[in-house]
């Protein structure tokens, strides 16, 4: 529409000069001429805005208005979002892991277990998300980031005999191709976690853990293929391949249901999302609300028990395992809510003092200038 | 080969030229045969085989392209965390351009010199004439120059149609002195005038090497006869005919070349085509080198950080992500200076390719602009402006000197007389029409009261004098050049023709007063007087005019056998040979038509006796023959000669200046720019002109710096004695501005001559030129205007290097309209021609061409203004938007182990400055208008608010520089405190299906990178004073681009990219309510420091510019219903 009206300025503009130079001037003559379009004389109709004191005041008013009730929703949801964090590195004598940090080795065939205990001091009512953190731990290193290969993972049978060089030095082992290959891979997260509710006579509950649709759902069914389809029986799929190095299983016994095995295992899937600092927590598993009458983890004593195989005390990192509710806004982030507010008010503060400003001296500007 | 300077006087280095390539006789003289350049002119810069490594050579000799190849070169050498492809491309893209661009203009110039190379001449060869190309010509040939052709090279007059061995010359091009010169042929070959006779000419030329002062030759020719001995004669600068000047008003001339090609003195006076750069493009090297020392730093803090982070051997290589072998047996210090390298190639992007890019397509496009500007086109010529070079578009918003040429520049060159006065009465002919007159506008308005019977006898005398005392000559023909004005109305066949455009506007001002001058018949001129009746006057004598006398005589016998002595000359030079008249009222007459601007002739005439006549014809002819100071006795006779004047009047001639000149100039005074007038003609013409457009006021007090003064007074003296007036003055302004009484101070105007300019520049013996260059500087800082005349074309090149190279180096801007004012139109920061008269070739050599100097103004105070405030923008924005890109990315290596992991995407990364944000700034630096165009050129003060480089001082660009790291900063906080504190971890039930998606550090990036996209475009969009659709259109529209990419990027699984890590990324990110709350508080924080300061600045210290802003808009608030109203009426008429 903006277009269709400026062509029929240009035309307007043509006219004009025809107009003005008469019929008298002969085509040579106007062709020299530029033509006197609004664009090349640069007159084009344009909305010309200042900004002064004025005009940005109830910009800033209004801003303050938007964002301060904002950043409080924000701060209130945050606050009552329920997260709880416990520590199972084991760097401490008397913590309960501590043993199992000192005698890690990636060979040994016994897993070593040990069971870190707990207690919520009030009760988590809606789903409740759990996750293990790992800190100190560079996913976002230049050199692991790459170290992977898309194509693999999508099911490209080429890719899985012969894997992208950015995967080096995790690419082959014992001249076989490595799948899934890369830095990343070889790395998967495999501690195992299982939470029990301990009741106050002492019986303890296994409490449920879902373990599927904790990734995306694109990247779950999209991005991440099992070569041939999921449908394939997995272990010829592989044939030819090894398994990463540091791996126990190969991948196609990540886990006994074919959904959920290969490289389309939800866990997997989630570690191979590199995070974006060294600190991060990764979604683990999801414990479901059963019934509206009982909250999904009452307040208690619970037992964490760990499978420990994930050895982190070489690079000085931690790991945790956190629970957590959510809310619309997402986890618990206190963060938001109070930069809403501080912002909000800085913009009505400054809306103030411009107000004053404008008063002060927009009315002397004015005044001295209009004489001249 | 030697060069001579400029005023060396000695005659270093000779050149002997033998005549026709013919030996002189044997015994006398060893035939030394000397090899000279031929008469090639060569303006090209590459020829076919050394284009590519010259051009790419110079090409990357430009610091940023040198820059990236470098950058190129070490992404395909070592492993890099980008591509190689993502610095290539563009740079291949930008080089392939440009070597086009120039391959072409190169070509256009290869073209030019052909076509000037080939141009046929014709030489003497055997007694026979040869047509040659012009290229071939050589030294010692003998050419044939038929009238109105230019001479091809510069040659030694031997012989010409007329009988008395001269002919006439036009320097128009060479000099800008439009009037027709005589120069003389040697006594003893003026008669080998046939081809044959030329044949047997045996003669040879001694001169000295060629140098580039037009006004000076020393050279000697030797003509053997038979048997005798040789007679040599001397030659002078009256004997060469230079290069680029065009015979006139002779049929025929044979000379020979003494110099050709590149060593003729227009050549010489031509200085090479240097690139000139503007004051912008060199701000914008030096923030680029600052830019180039943070990258530097960054990289080298980056590599430091990096080995100090990983002594602990588990942070270099923890279990779960080893290194290759090959890698691990690599010396640390290679591994160092590659992490460096790959330091510098992951934040190279702070100096983008595409800001050269986009400043050149800045330059290119908006140099339309100019050239589609209606105002700017004139309907006389046909022509608009023309833009030869766009790199200096902004530099017209810069000009603080401008020297002007006068002739054509800012007169018209066209003579036009306006009244004459008889003793004391003023006669003035109406009905002037442009040289043409009106049928039966005969009439002659009186403005006294009719003389008496005696006065009628005066007054007739007085127009005789004026027809008679002249060397006007009729031309019987249409098609002349040079000064041309029909005698007979429906004729048009005859025109007067004269060495002096004054004496025509006054033989064509006495015919509209009743006394047509008809023709030099037998040595008789004819005169038509009123009555129709046709008077004849015998010519007897003529004593030529010249400039040191400044008038000219003729002795006529009238037809009653009367001896007349008419004379006219300059009011000085004939006022005191006067004896009797009313010298009291025409000095009067006089005095207040020179204020006026008029050029101002008096007349007087003596009657002779017999007797007196042949001691005159004595006198004259004793002077004439000697061969020794012939030029001083001439001079002594005259003096003899004329005396005792009866006055009879004064005339006024206006050399019309060019329309709204003097407008012009004002405007620019009150824009704060120096105006200068540099011009080759005499000094008070020149002054009078300086007078009339407004360049001299009135109150002016001239500072008079010539030859006239340095004679009485030594030099040394003089310039102080001005300095202390100058200096007196200034010290008691100060003390008045204090006192507040500064309107009375005297402003003054300085007048100097070339000669006085060469001795001023003259190194001294005891090596005290910088004192008086010095002096001189002091002296010219401290006038408002400074007329320079009788400049040669390189001493113009000279003022203005003076100036360029002063200790504040102003930027100059030269403007001509003559070849000779092409050397200082090439000095110059800027050089503009003007399409006049006198060829195109200063049009040619200009940065921009305009039709007439009034559309200066509209140049400098609208378009220059413009490109200045676009292109500082242009610069500040991108320098900006790079800081605000690659900052984060700085900081995320402390948080990614100095790894150089890229925070965004490759392809955000290529396409950032390609397509995302380039646009808007593109449009913005091409149509914006932070002041209407017609403020700006009703308010030329508002120009001083830009002058020195004002919007790209380094504390502006501090400022923007902090600004970018701020907005940085909080983008790459804000989204840290996030993803942190693991808001992001979730976005709720708000999807089921991704109720817990995991944002990665790819997520991280793109968050970051879209918070920096809306930023960066809505920092533009605040600045943007003037919105079209366009940009509208283009602001919004590369927003859209930036998010449906994404989409897109992220919607599909590449299938040729072996990674697929941006899958999804986006549309993750937006289906997440945090992040959208994320994204509006980060931009709102990152633009808020600006807005604040903008507003706040412009409440409390508002500029110039910015009050005329706000005064606008609280206008356009009161107006507004009118504003609607035409608003409304001019929406219809879409």
């Amino acid at each position: 529409m903006m277009a269709s009206s400026y062509n029929a300025k240009e035309e307007d503009g043509h006219h004009s000069v025809s107009a003005a130079s008469g019929p008298s001037a002969g085509p040579s003559a106007k062709s020299k001429k530029p033509d006197n379009t609004a664009f090349k004389q640069q007159r084009l109709p344009a909305w010309q805005p200042i900004l002064t004191a004025g005009t940005v005041l109830p910009a800033f008013f209004i801003i303050g208005l938007i964002f301060i009730p904002i950043g409080i929703g924000l701060f209130v949801t945050s606050n009552n979002i329920r997260e709880f964090e416990v520590d199972y590195t084991g760097v401490d004598a008397s913590s309960p892991c501590f043993t199992c940090s000192q005698t890690y080795s990636w060979n040994s065939s016994i897993p070593c277990k040990c069971a870190v205990s707990f207690s919520l001091e009030q009760p988590f009512e809606s789903n409740v998300f759990m996750y293990y953190g790992l800190s100190n731990f560079y996913q976002n290193h230049r050199r692991y980031v790459k170290s992977r290969d898309d194509s693999q993972l999508n099911g490209d049978k080429a890719s899985l005999r012969n894997p992208s060089k950015e995967c080096e030095p995790y690419r082959s082992h014992d001249n076989k191709p490595i799948a899934p290959c890369g830095a990343i891979a070889n790395s998967l997260f495999n501690d195992t976690l299982e939470l029990f509710y301990i009741d106050p006579n002492g019986t303890r509950t296994q409490i449920p853990l879902v373990k599927k649709g904790i990734a995306w759902w694109t990247d779950k069914h999209v991005k991440f293929r099992n070569p041939g389809g999921n449908n394939f029986n997995l272990t010829v799929v592989f044939q030819g391949t090894t398994k990463p190095v540091n791996w126990r299983k190969y991948v196609y016994e990540l886990d006994t249901d074919p959904e959920n095995n290969g490289f389309v295992n939800e866990d997997f899937i989630v570690w191979m999302r590199t995070a974006a600092l060294p600190t991060f927590r990764k979604l683990y598993r999801i414990i479901q609300k059963k019934s509206n009458m009982t909250p999904t983890l009452p307040r208690g004593n619970y037992t964490l028990d760990v499978t420990y195989n994930y050895p982190v005390r070489s690079f000085e990192g931690r790991k945790r395992m956190i629970l957590s509710t959510i809310s619309w806004m997402g986890g618990k982030n206190p963060f938001l809510g109070i930069a809403y507010i501080t912002v909000g008010s800085v913009c009505f503060f400054l809306g103030v003092v411009l107000l004053i400003i404008h008063h002060k001296y927009g009315n002397r500007n004015n005044s001295a200038d209009i004489p001249n | 080969m030697l060069q001579q300077c400029t005023g060396e006087e000695n005659w270093v280095d000779s050149r002997t030229v033998y005549i026709g390539h013919r030996e002189p006789p044997p015994g006398t003289e060893a035939y030394i045969p000397q090899r000279f350049p031929d008469n090639r002119i060569v303006s090209s810069k590459y020829t076919f085989w050394n284009f590519v490594p010259k051009n790419l050579f110079e090409q990357f000799r430009r610091i940023a392209n040198f820059y990236f190849l470098i950058i190129f070169l070490v992404q395909l050498i070592i492993d890099t965390p980008t591509s190689p492809i993502t610095s290539g491309l563009p740079l291949f893209f930008v080089i392939t351009v440009t070597a086009i661009k120039q391959g072409y203009e190169d070509w256009l110039r290869h073209k030019a010199d052909n076509a000037v190379n080939q141009c046929p001449v014709h030489i003497i060869q055997h007694g026979k004439v040869v047509r040659k190309q012009s290229h071939k010509l050589r030294v010692g040939d003998i050419v044939l120059v038929k009238e109105d052709e230019t001479f091809p090279c510069d040659l030694i007059l031997l012989s010409t149609s007329r009988d008395d061995g001269t002919c006439f010359v036009t320097t128009a091009s060479l000099d800008g002195e439009s009037s027709h010169k005589t120069y003389y042929a040697v006594q003893d070959t003026k008669s080998f005038n046939t081809e044959q006779e030329l044949d047997t000419l045996r003669a040879t030329i001694e001169c000295e090497q060629p140098q580039p002062d037009l006004y000076k030759f020393v050279g000697r020719i030797n003509i053997y006869q038979e048997r005798d001995e040789p007679i040599a004669r001397p030659l002078g600068s009256e004997n060469v005919l230079l290069r680029g000047a065009t015979l006139k008003n002779t049929e025929y001339v044979y000379a020979v070349a003494i110099y050709t090609g590149m060593e003729t003195k227009m050549a010489l006076n031509y200085q090479s085509k240097s690139q000139k750069r503007s004051a912008v493009e060199k701000s914008m090297n030096a923030f680029l080198i600052v830019y180039l020392c943070i990258l530097l730093s960054k990289a080298l803090i980056n590599t430091v950080l990096k080995y100090v982070w990983q002594a602990n051997p588990n942070r270099d290589e923890p279990w779960y992500n080893e290194k290759t072998e090959s890698e691990r047996q690599r010396h640390v210090l290679i591994r160092a200076f590659t992490d460096f390298l790959a330091f510098m190639v992951l934040f190279n992007y702070i100096i983008p390719v595409s800001m050269y890019v986009t400043v050149e397509m800045q330059k290119f496009l908006g140099s339309y602009f100019i050239t589609w500007d209606e105002e700017m086109f004139d309907d006389e010529i046909g022509e608009g402006a023309l833009v030869n070079t766009s790199d200096l578009n902004e530099e017209l918003g810069q000009v603080e000197y401008i020297f002007t040429d006068k002739t054509g520049t800012l007169t018209e060159n066209n003579m036009e007389f306006i009244e004459c006065c008889v003793d004391g009465h003023v006669y003035v002919p109406h009905a002037i029409c442009n040289g043409q007159i009106l049928p039966g506008a005969l009439g002659i308005d009186m403005i006294d009261s009719s003389p008496g019977p005696d006065g009628k006898e005066h007054e007739e005398l007085f127009f005789r004098a004026l027809c008679l005392c002249h060397t006007v000559q009729v031309k019987e023909e249409e098609t002349v050049d040079g000064i041309k004005r029909g005698i007979h109305q429906g004729k048009g066949t005859s025109f007067y023709i004269s060495s002096s455009p004054d004496e025509v506007a006054l033989v064509e001002g006495m015919k509209r007063l009743g006394f047509t001058y008809l023709r030099l018949k037998d040595n008789h001129m004819e005169i038509l007087n009123r009555e129709d009746e046709i008077e004849r006057f015998e010519l007897l004598e003529v004593l030529n005019f010249d400039s040191v006398r400044r008038r000219m005589s003729v002795i006529v016998r009238s037809g009653t056998g009367e001896l007349y002595l008419f004379c006219k000359g300059a009011d000085s030079s004939i006022f005191p040979r006067v004896i009797s008249g009313k010298v009291e009222q025409v000095r009067a007459r006089v005095e207040h038509n020179a204020v006026e601007g008029l050029r101002t002739l008096c007349v007087a005439y003596k009657l002779l006796t017999f007797e007196e006549y042949q001691d005159i014809c004595q006198l004259l002819e004793t002077a004439k023959l000697a061969l020794q100071e012939r030029d001083k006795k001439l001079a002594e006779a005259y003096d003899a000669i004329e005396r005792d004047f009866i006055l009879l009047g004064a005339t006024a001639v206006e050399d019309r200046l060019q329309d709204k000149a003097a407008d012009t100039i004002e405007s620019l005074h009150k824009a704060g720019m120096k105006v200068w007038v540099l011009t080759g003609d005499k000094m008070e013409t020149a002054a009078a002109t300086c007078y009339a457009s407004k360049l001299f006021r009135r109150s002016t007090q001239i500072l008079e710096l010539t030859t006239k003064r340095t004679e009485e007074q030594n030099l040394h003296d003089v310039l102080f004695d001005l300095s202390r007036t100058v200096l007196r003055q200034h010290g008691s302004l100060t003390r008045d501005t204090f006192s507040g009484l500064s309107n009375e101070f005297q402003d003054y105007g300085l007048i100097i001559d070339g000669a006085t300019l060469t001795a001023v520049m003259k190194p001294d013996q005891d090596g005290s030129t910088g004192n008086y260059k010095e002096i001189f500087l002091e002296i010219c800082r401290n006038c408002s205007a400074v007329l320079c005349c009788r400049m040669a074309p390189l001493q113009k090149a000279q003022i203005v290097k003076l100036i360029k190279f002063s200790k504040e180096h102003p930027i100059t801007l030269a403007i001509g309209d003559g070849a000779n004012d092409v050397s200082m139109i090439l000095e110059a920061h800027v050089g503009i021609g003007i399409m006049g008269k006198e060829g195109r070739q200063a049009a040619r050599n200009s940065d921009y061409a305009i039709p007439k100097f009034k559309h200066l103004k509209k140049m400098l105070l609208v378009h220059g203004h413009y490109y200045y405030i676009r292109i500082a923008e242009l610069v500040q924005y991108f320098f900006y938007k790079n800081v605000c890109f690659i900052f984060p990315q700085f900081l995320y290596q402390f948080f990614c182990g100095f790894s150089q992991q890229p925070l965004y995407d490759t392809a955000y990364l290529t396409l950032y400055n390609i397509s995302f944000t380039s646009l808007p700034i593109l449009l913005y630096s091409l149509i914006e208008q932070h002041i209407n165009m017609d403020i700006l050129k009703r308010d030329p003060s508002l120009y001083r608010d830009i002058a020195k480089n004002s919007l790209l001082r380094w504390r502006i660009f501090i400022y923007w520089t902090f600004l970018g790291v701020f907005d940085a900063v909080v983008f790459f906080f804000g989204a840290y405190f996030l993803f942190d504190n693991t808001t992001f971890t979730s976005n709720g039930q708000l999807m089921t299906t991704n109720t817990q998606m995991m944002f990665g550090n790819w997520t991280f990036g793109t968050l970051v990178f879209t918070v920096l996209v809306f930023t960066v475009t809505l920092k533009l969009a605040l600045d943007t004073h003037y919105w079209t659709w366009i940009n509208h259109f283009v602001i919004w529209g590369s927003l859209l681009f930036y998010v449906v990419f994404s989409l897109l990027w992220g919607g599909i699984i590449w299938p040729f990219l072996n990674y697929q890590r941006m899958y999804y990324v986006f549309m993750q990110m937006l289906s997440s309510g945090p992040a959208w709350l994320c994204i509006i508080l980060l931009i709102t924080v990152s633009l808020l420091p600006d807005v604040v300061k903008k507003v706040m600045c412009r409440a409390l210290w508002p500029t110039t510019t910015e009050r005329i802003q706000t005064k606008r808009k609280c206008l356009n608030v009161e107006q507004s219903t009118i504003f609607m109203l035409s608003q409304t009426s001019s929406s219809i008429s879409f």
